[in-house]
Formats: structure tokens, sequence, C-alpha cells
């Protein structure tokens, strides 16, 4: 395991005791690039969350590797666009993980800055204040800043969201680069045809793991119809989930139909 | 023209006095204010001032009116409050606004009932309205350093105030600061109210930190210009009150929140994003 860069151990995250993500076990490889499939409601924001640490689990862990840096680009951005901030401010953000809160800005950082704009294709954008964005533009702009962040591991949920064709395609581009540098990089992504293309490995979500692999394997229609059968309601009479015992629910790789029954005569049956 | 406008400085020790409390406590307060404003809490401000109300009058009722055990009153309300409000918004599903407004009507009907405890005093009306006129040596250093520490916490902190203002979210992915942040932002703002309330009042101290940040957001960008512009303003405010009630008679608080007033409402109708020109201006336009 020593080239995984994320491990998933019986990781559990949800909300009131409801899991959104339930059991995931695995590792995610250094250097991999993996995309997040799965209906509304499987819990791919939220694992996302996990790894990040702005949601902490309800059960199980979520380990970095050793000093890895996360950089984390969120569906829904608590960024307030009415604040007075140009785009430069914005982007500039990024340089925390390397200038934290007091170290200055030398002029490297800000040509750094001017670089990140140009990759995402905004150059000249620095002085325009954040609130004449555009959605796409604004996206891009937070591109730019997971740029500067340079970090091991990169989260992006559903960073095409109000993006155009041509943007999608300089963005992926900036992911296969990301890729190329031996960056771990997962994706929430919705376009199944995108992740066919460009997307090495897929993990497909449904509150379990339908599938996780090469995108070829996780992506056949069976394991698409299993994902697209799940019971996306929270039921408040649901069974209580054991904590412990259940590792061979998983190993067996196709049990996700989260049958209790079997459990009843352990220890701490409900 | 200096009979107008300087001599009343010159002349008179009390004038200086209120004129240095009150620039040094722009100096603190605005920029205070200006943060206040862009995170959307504007009315925190005011609640914070009712809040520190009731330790503010309890100092009162036990020392007489002392600025340093009502100062001291007053700190541990407004931080009672401020706690309160920011943890019950920042772990439970209450968003500050509520947390707020219960915390300190809780803290306003705890200072009323004290005050009522001890009958109804003239002096407490100093307290309400505050005394720019009768500052002591006591009560100026307090500022002093009031605005000291706002000035210092604001230049070490600023960075991550900005991010937590700009996307917290992404500050609490980078890093840990953002809820310390918060609390210490609060602090701050209860600190310049407490400072203020010598000068000018619980209910007036607040205006002093939210007029001149409102009527600078009418006029620039960016948050640094905001700042400096907002403590200009709170400078003009205080001198242009300090005249109108010595010249006038009036009391010296409302003075220097209305004449901050007057530069808010001309602010609106005439600064770079005001409304003439924003509205009534642009007929032409770039091809791009």
């Amino acid at each position: 395991m020593t080239d995984a860069s994320l491990t998933f151990r019986d990781l559990t995250l949800g909300y009131n005791s409801h899991p959104a993500v339930h059991h995931l076990n695995g590792a995610v490889k250094t250097g991999s690039l993996t995309a997040v499939v799965g209906a509304n409601g499987s819990g791919k924001s939220t694992l996302m969350k996990g790894i990040v640490g702005v949601l902490k689990p309800m059960a199980g862990i979520c380990l970095n590797a050793k000093g890895a840096r996360i950089a984390y680009l969120p569906q829904q951005s608590e960024l307030d666009r009415s604040f007075p901030a140009r785009v430069v401010d914005l982007v500039s953000l990024g340089l925390w993980p390397r200038r934290g809160l007091l170290g200055r800005f030398t002029r490297d950082d800000r040509e750094q800055v001017s670089k990140a704009l140009m990759a995402v294709g905004l150059g000249g954008f620095e002085k325009r204040p954040i609130d004449t964005l555009s959605g796409g533009q604004l996206q891009r702009a937070l591109f730019a800043r997971v740029l500067l962040q340079d970090a091991e591991i990169i989260l992006l949920d559903e960073p095409f969201n109000a993006v155009d064709a041509k943007t999608v395609g300089d963005l992926i581009d900036l992911i296969k680069r990301w890729h190329g540098e031996k960056r771990t990089v997962m994706v929430v992504i919705h376009d199944l045809d995108l992740v066919r293309r460009h997307f090495p490995e897929t993990l497909l979500l449904a509150r379990q793991p339908v599938a996780w692999g090469e995108t070829i394997e996780a992506l056949k229609p069976e394991n698409l119809l299993r994902a697209r059968r799940f019971d996306e309601a929270w039921h408040d009479d649901a069974p209580w989930c054991e904590p412990a015992g259940d590792d061979h629910d998983h190993s067996h790789g196709h049990d996700h139909g989260h049958d209790h029954s079997h459990r009843d005569s352990g220890p701490r049956a409900a | 023209m200096y009979d107008f406008l300087i001599a009343p400085f010159v002349e008179f020790g009390f004038m200086q006095r209120a004129l240095m409390g009150s620039l040094m406590l722009s100096i603190g307060a605005c920029p205070v204010g200006v943060f206040l404003m862009l995170r959307r809490m504007s009315l925190t401000g005011d609640a914070m001032a009712h809040a520190i109300l009731p330790g503010a009058a309890a100092g009162f009722l036990l020392y007489g009116l002392q600025i340093v055990p009502m100062t001291i009153g007053g700190l541990i309300a407004g931080a009672i409050v401020a706690l309160g409000a920011g943890a019950v918004s920042r772990f439970t599903v209450q968003k500050e606004d509520a947390s707020m407004a219960a915390f300190y009507l809780i803290s306003l009907a705890a200072g009323v009932l004290i005050v009522s405890l001890r009958g109804s005093s003239v002096d407490l009306m100093h307290v309400l309205f505050g005394t720019v006129l009768a500052l002591n040596n006591d009560a100026l250093t307090l500022i002093a350093m009031i605005t000291g520490t706002t000035l210092l916490t604001l230049a070490i902190f600023w960075r991550a105030l900005v991010a937590e203002c700009l996307d917290p979210l992404f500050l609490r992915s980078v890093s840990r600061f953002g809820t310390p942040v918060h609390f210490i932002f609060l602090g701050l703002v209860v600190l310049n109210l407490v400072g203020g309330f010598q000068a000018l009042g619980t209910l007036l101290s607040v205006g002093l930190m939210m007029l001149p940040a409102a009527a600078a957001r009418f006029w620039t960008t960016r948050v640094e210009p905001m700042c400096a512009l907002a403590i200009l303003i709170g400078f003009a405010s205080c001198v242009a009150g300090l005249l109108l009630s010595y010249h006038a008679a009036l009391p010296s608080g409302p003075a220097i929140i209305l004449s901050a007033g007057v530069v808010y409402l001309c602010s609106i109708v005439f600064g770079t994003r005001g409304v003439f020109n924003t509205r009534t201006r642009h007929h032409r336009h770039r091809t791009a």
C-alpha cells in the first residue's frame, strides 16, 4: 500500500445518522486519475467532503499519504461573489498552503498567479472584480486557484457545471496535465462519455461502491443498471448498521443489497 | 474661518480630548465596521451594542460611573453573547442572525432587570448616550489600547479574515483558521463597541462603526481602500460633529453620528458606485 495516496477503511459518511457513503474500503493510487460517478444522492460530494475533512466520518477512517496536500473545488462553493475582491485576490488564496497567514507574496508568487490565470484562459483578468465574471469564467478562476495550490491530491466536484464545450476541453487538458505530473486526481462527473474518453479509472457509487476500477470494466451496463436501482431515500425505520464484523460484506464485492438479516445473530444486533 | 474650525480645539482642553478620543475610535472601529458590513452582519453591531448593556449597567450600579468596571462588565457581557451566538451558528443548523437575536434579547432583558434593581438614574444616560466632552485620561488610555489591539489583530489576521469572508469553505479546506478567526473578529467588534461607549454611548458607538463603512462601500471595489476611506469618513464625521456640537450647543454623540449619516446619504447619491453614476450617467458604452 506504499503507493496509495488515499486509503479508505470502512469509511461511512453521512448526515443525521443516515449514511451517504456506506462502508467504503479501498485505496486511491498515487498519480491515478479517477472519475467518481453515480446518481444524485449517491454520495459523491459527501465522499469529497470526507476526504478534505470538512465532514467528519461517522465510522471508519480516511487516510491521506503523509504530508500530502489536498486541493478541493467544491460543487457548491460558499464563495461570496459580492465581496469586493478582484480575480487576482481570489486566485491568490491558492497561495495559502505555501504562504499561510503571514508569509509575504513574492514577485515569483505574483508571476505564478498570472501564469495560472493564463493556463485557464483568463490572462489579463487580474484586475476584474469577481462580481463581473460569468459563471464559467468564475469556475475557471477557481481552477486557476487549484492550479496554484500545487497539491498532491486534487478533488474536483462537478467542475464542468456551467462551462462551455471549448472550456471543458481546456479544463480536461489541465486535468490531464496534473495526471501527467503524477498528482492524484478525483473528479465527480456526470458525463459518462467524457469519463470513458478521458478517465482511466472510475468509482461508481450508489451509497456503497458498485464498482471501482478500470473505467471500461466499472461502467459495464450491468454495473450502471445496479447503480441506477439504488434507493435514494432515507428511511427512519431502517435498521441500525453494525459497526464491526462486516469486512466480508465487501470482499464479495457483489452483495450491495444491504441485507442486514444475516447479521442478526451478531452480538450487537438491534 | 480659524475661529470657526480651529479655535475650539486649540482653546479648550475638553475639545482636544474629545477630538483625540473620537479620532482614535475611528481608526479601530471603522475597519471593523467594513468587515461587519461585508459579512452581512451590519445589524450584528447593533445587537452587540444592546448586548454589552447589562455588563456596563452592572459595573455602573456596583461601582458608580467609573470606566474600568463598566468596561470590564461590558466586555464580559459582550463576550458571552458573541461566543454564545457564534457557537450556536457554527455548530448547529441555526444561522447567525437568529442566534444573535436570541442572545442579545436575553442580554438586553437582563440589563433592563439589573437597571431596575436600583431604580432609574440620570447618570445611566451616560452609559446609553455617552459623554464625549468629558473623556478623562483613563478613558483616553483605554481607547488608545483598544485601537492598538484592533489594528494589530487586523494586521495579523487580515488574510484569514478576507479569506473567511470571501470563501469560507476554501479556508476550511486549507487551514484551521476559519472558526477561530470568526470569534477573534467578534471579539474585536465587542472591544470597539466597549471602547466607544464612554465617548459615544453603547448605542451611538455602533454608528461610528457602521455608517462610515456603509458610505465607503459606494466609492470603491476593494477592501483595503474601503477600510482607509471608512477611517477618513470617520475622521471627518468626528471633526464635523464636534464643531457642530460646540457651535450649536448640541449633544456631541448624536452630532458625530449624524455627520456620518450625512456623508452616507451623500455617498448613496454621488459615490462612484452610487445612484447618480450607475443609473443616469451610463448612456454610452464601449464595444467590448
